[in-house]
C-alpha cells in the first residue's frame, strides 16, 4: 500500500515495523499483518501532524489580527501580557477554557453540539490535500480542486446548523444569511480555481505547483499576463466572502446580528467556531499561494547566485512566507473596506464577479489557444 | 431604488463606470491603511504608568482649574465673581475682602474639586485671563478633604 506522496519518515516506518514486528514471538508470526499496521502508524503521523499544521497557526494569526488592526487604527494593540502582549491569547484561551458549555432554553441540543463539530471538519480535511513542501503532503489528489470546493460545503452546514439549532431569531437569520451568500461566492470561487486547473492542466495540486516552477514570472499570478492578476484580486475576493470575513461578514455583522450564528455558543463551543475562522483563513491562504504564488517554490530571479541562495532555503520558508503574506492581505481588506447590504452582496456576486469570472474563464481559453502564457 | 426607466445603452454605460469607479475608491480607501499601517509614527496611545515621567498632555486637555501667577505667586484675579456665575454646578466660591485702602480684592479663591466637571466654563467667563485648566490627572485620593482646594496663594492686588 503506497501513498500517492512518499516522504522519509513514511518509508522509515514502512522499512522497520516489519523488523520490530519481527521480534514477536513465531506462533504468532503468520497473524501479524505488518505492513497494514506500517500504513496505520503512517496514518497516525499523517494525522498528527495535519492537527498539528492545523492548530499551530492560529495563535500567531490571532495575535496577527490583533496587531494589523490596532496598526491600521493608529493604536498599539495587546502591550501588556509578555513582551508586546505575546501571551495575551493563552489568557483568552484560558478564560474560554474554563467557561460552562451551555445550550439556551428550547434548542436542539444535539444538533447545538454536533455544529462545532462540524465547523473543524473542512479546515482540516483541507489541509490533507496541501502540498507545503515537495513531499510535505498527506494525499496528491487529482481530484483535489473538487475535493476543496466539496469540503467547504461543511462549513456551511455547520452555520446553518448552529443557526438554526440555537432557538435565537439572529442567529437563524444571520445562518440563512450566510446559507445565501455561501452559495453564490462559492460559484466565483470554483469559477476561479477552474480557470487554475485550465491554466495548469490539472486537478491535483502537487501537479499545479510543478507547473510554476522556474523563476518568479513563471508563477500563475504572473505567468498569464493580466489575466493572473486579476484571477488573483477575483480569489481574493470569492474566497473572502467564503471565509465569512469582513467585508463579507454579513453572518456575524455585529451591529445588526449582535454575534451572528454564534450568539448562543460560548466557552469551548464558541473557541471551537473561532479556530476554524482561522485554520479556514490558513488553508485558503495556502489554496491561494498554490493555485497562484508558486507554491514552495524559491522566487528565483534568473541571476544564478543569487537563485543559488535562495534555492537553498527550504521549499516550507518559502511557502509559509507566502501564505502569511496572503493572510496580511485578507487583514488589510477586512480592516478597510466597508461592509455592503445584503442586497448590495448579492448584486456584487451576480452583477459584477460572475460575469468578470466567466469572461476570465473565455481570456483563457483564448491565452491558451494562441499560446499568450509566457514560457 | 429609482423606478425610472433607463434605456439598455445608458444601463451598460453606468455598470461600467461603477466596474471602474467601485475598485478605485477601494483603492483609494487602501493607499490611507496602508499609509497608517507602515507608519508607525502615526500611533497615539500611550503606554501611561511607563511613561510617567516623559508624557505631555495636550494643550486642549483640561485638568483641574488652576490659577495663573507670576513668579512671585501674584495672580490678576479681582475677585469680580464672574467664574463663580459661570460655574455649573458650583465648584467655585470667590470670597472678597478689603485690603487697606478700602478696596475690594481677592481673599479666598475656594475650589470643590469634588463637584467640577471641567468643563471650562469658568475659564472662559475670566475676563482677565487669571484662571486656567491645568495639565495634571492624578488626583485619586481618599479623603473628600482633598478636594477642597484654595487656589490663590497671596491676596489679590486689586
Amino acid at each position: 500500500m503506497l501513498p500517492s506522496v512518499t516522504h522519509p519518515i513514511g518509508d522509515f516506518v514502512r522499512e522497520n515495523v516489519p523488523n520490530v514486528l519481527g521480534y514477536l514471538p513465531d506462533f504468532i508470526q503468520p497473524y501479524i499483518p505488518s505492513a497494514e499496521i506500517a500504513t496505520l502508524i503512517n496514518i497516525i503521523i499523517c494525522m498528527v501532524a495535519i492537527a498539528v499544521v492545523g492548530i499551530a497557526p492560529v495563535p500567531v494569526l490571532i495575535y496577527m489580527e490583533r496587531k494589523v488592526c490596532a496598526h491600521i487604527q493608529c493604536r498599539l494593540g495587546p502591550m501588556r501580557l509578555g513582551p508586546h502582549g505575546v501571551l495575551q491569547l493563552v489568557a483568552d484561551i484560558a478564560k474560554l477554557l474554563f467557561k460552562e458549555v451551555y445550550a439556551p432554553k428550547g434548542a436542539d441540543k444535539f444538533l447545538f453540539y454536533l455544529a462545532p463539530i462540524f465547523v473543524l471538519t473542512a479546515p482540516f480535511l483541507n489541509l490533507c490535500v496541501i502540498p507545503f513542501d515537495k513531499n510535505l503532503q498527506v494525499a496528491d489528489l487529482s481530484v483535489a480542486i473538487p475535493f476543496i470546493l466539496a469540503m467547504n460545503g461543511f462549513g456551511i452546514l455547520s452555520t446553518l446548523l448552529g443557526g438554526w439549532a440555537s432557538n435565537n431569531k439572529y442567529s437563524l437569520i444571520s445562518s440563512l444569511r450566510s446559507g445565501a451568500q455561501i452559495i453564490s461566492y462559492e460559484i466565483s470561487f470554483a469559477m476561479i480555481l477552474l480557470l487554475v486547473v485550465m491554466l495548469a492542466g490539472s486537478a491535483s495540486l502537487g501537479e499545479i505547483t510543478a507547473s510554476q516552477s522556474g523563476h518568479f514570472w513563471d508563477w500563475w499570478i504572473f505567468k498569464a499576463p493580466v489575466l493572473g492578476l486579476l484571477a488573483f484580486i477575483m480569489f481574493l475576493v470569492s474566497s473572502t466572502a467564503e471565509l465569512n470575513r469582513a467585508p463579507f461578514d454579513i453572518a456575524e455583522a455585529e451591529q445588526e446580528l449582535t454575534g451572528g450564528f454564534h450568539t448562543e455558543y460560548n466557552g469551548m463551543a464558541f473557541a471551537m467556531f473561532y479556530l476554524a475562522e482561522y485554520i479556514n483563513l490558513f488553508t485558503t491562504s495556502c489554496i491561494a499561494t498554490v493555485c497562484f504564488l508558486g507554491g514552495y517554490h524559491a522566487p528565483t530571479i534568473g541571476i544564478l547566485a543569487i537563485d543559488n541562495i535562495l534555492n537553498f532555503v527550504p521549499g516550507i520558508v518559502w511557502f509559509l512566507g507566502k501564505t502569511f503574506f496572503v493572510v496580511w492581505i485578507y487583514m488589510m481588506f477586512r480592516w478597510t473596506f466597508v461592509r455592503p447590504r445584503v442586497d448590495q452582496l448579492m448584486a456584487l456576486e451576480w452583477k459584477f464577479l460572475l460575469p468578470v469570472n466567466l469572461l476570465l474563464l473565455i481570456f483563457g481559453v483564448v491565452f491558451l489557444a494562441f499560446g499568450w502564457i509566457l514560457p | 431604488m429609482s423606478t425610472e426607466k433607463i434605456k439598455t445603452k445608458e444601463y451598460i454605460k453606468r455598470y461600467l463606470k461603477r466596474c471602474v469607479s467601485g475598485p478605485y475608491s477601494l483603492l483609494c480607501g487602501l493607499s490611507v491603511t496602508l499609509r497608517y499601517f507602515f507608519n508607525p509614527k502615526r500611533i497615539v496611545t500611550e503606554q501611561y504608568p511607563e511613561n510617567k515621567k516623559t508624557l505631555k498632555m495636550h494643550n486642549r486637555f483640561r485638568g483641574h482649574v488652576v490659577m495663573v501667577e507670576d513668579e512671585n505667586g501674584e495672580n490678576l484675579c479681582t475677585a469680580c465673581g464672574m467664574c463663580e456665575r459661570a460655574c455649573p454646578n458650583a465648584s467655585i466660591n470667590v470670597l472678597a475682602t478689603k485690603n487697606i485702602a478700602g478696596k475690594k480684592v481677592l481673599g479666598k479663591y475656594l475650589y470643590h474639586f469634588g463637584s467640577c466637571t471641567q468643563c471650562g466654563l469658568c475659564v472662559e467667563a475670566c475676563p482677565f485671563g487669571a484662571i486656567e485648566m491645568g495639565q495634571d490627572f492624578e488626583f485619586a485620593d481618599f479623603s473628600p478633604e482633598a478636594f477642597e482646594k484654595v487656589l490663590n496663594k497671596k491676596e489679590g492686588r486689586g
